[in-house]
């Protein structure tokens, strides 16, 4: 593997980690939240509530691979 | 004040769960190829990773804080929910336990199969060391500038994990032999936790809302993102039974 992949891959696991979704999902839950506070709407519950989902949607998918050994952070 | 304990707290047991995984891999290291070359690269790696926290924190310190909290809360969400999903999934058995023996077995015997240096710097026990520190101090370096930056304080998460490396430390060199005993599993639920309701908090904050009962919203976030998660770690742990039940029975 090329440094500079190595590298941008080391980030990506750093960050955004085993599931892409969850990224992508609070990029989007943090744009809608800016989006209403701009039109005047304190949808303060709208993040917890994204996040809530988010949550249950990584868990249950990774609930449906089998386990695996080893044990990384 | 609220704030400030959660924000050192935080910090404290993030540093704590990293110091462990780093501890075991310098111990394997240093008992197996001797402490020169190791003591060196945890050095080494402890000076790369100030030289981070220094560069990013005046930084960040500088930046307009609104701005600041969407960003970090960003970040810390995205952190925070990988932390959190990793600890319920190995709650739920969907992961094997973290085992800080095992870790310890697997990295002694590859450092005796290393072929030795005789002369200078161990190069095998430098690289290994320097590496399980640089990799996982990084980790709490992240958490110490963003949780510390969006605050405008990054002093006092530095203080939660300074007084982590120190009393790990001092753990370690009491035992001389790897933290297996440590809970690592529920410090890193907890930290899950911590971090994702920073995360919903300043990402809010930094959005514009205005939580309902202002700084007090905090305490409010972090008992629903718990509770969130047990349940959670209660579906999972269901669904790994009936997983089993189905391959017994096929």
């Amino acid at each position: 593997m090329k440094p500079i992949e190595s590298f941008a891959r080391f980030w990506y696991d750093f960050i955004v980690g085993d599931d892409w979704r969850v990224a992508i999902g609070v990029a989007v839950a943090i744009a809608v939240t800016v989006f209403a506070v701009d039109r005047g709407a304190n949808w303060w519950w709208f993040l917890p509530a994204a996040v809530g989902g988010l949550l249950a949607m990584t868990v249950l998918g990774g609930a449906r691979q089998p386990a695996r050994s080893g044990g990384e952070s | 004040m609220t704030h400030n304990f959660v924000v050192v707290l935080a910090s404290f047991l993030a540093c704590a769960v990293e110091m462990v995984e780093a501890l075991t891999i310098v111990l394997a290291v240093g008992v197996t190829r001797g402490w020169r070359s190791t003591l060196i690269a945890v050095g080494a790696a402890l000076g790369a990773l100030t030289l981070v926290v220094a560069a990013l924190g005046p930084t960040l310190a500088v930046l307009p804080i609104d701005g600041l909290r969407l960003i970090v809360g960003g970040l810390l969400l995205v952190f925070g929910l990988q932390w959190l999903r990793k600890a319920i999934l190995r709650y739920g058995g969907f992961k094997a336990l973290h085992d800080e023996d095992a870790i310890f077995a697997e990295e002694e015997r590859a450092a005796r199969a290393a072929s030795p240096d005789r002369d200078g710097l161990d190069w095998y026990a430098f690289t290994v060391a320097f590496k399980g520190v640089f990799l996982e101090g990084l980790e709490v370096a992240f958490i110490v500038v963003t949780i510390g930056g969006a605050q405008h304080n990054v002093a006092l998460a530095a203080i939660g994990a300074v007084g982590a490396a120190l009393v790990v430390l001092a753990a370690g060199l009491l035992v001389h032999q790897p933290l297996s005993r440590v809970p690592e599993n529920t410090i890193k639920f907890v930290v899950g936790v911590m971090l994702t309701t920073f995360g919903v908090f300043w990402a809010g904050e930094g959005a514009g809302i205005e939580w309902p009962g202002q700084d007090v919203a905090l305490l409010g976030v972090l008992g629903y993102v718990a509770a969130a998660s047990i349940v959670l770690v209660a579906a999972a742990r269901r669904r790994h039974v009936r997983t089993l039940a189905i391959a017994v029975a096929a």
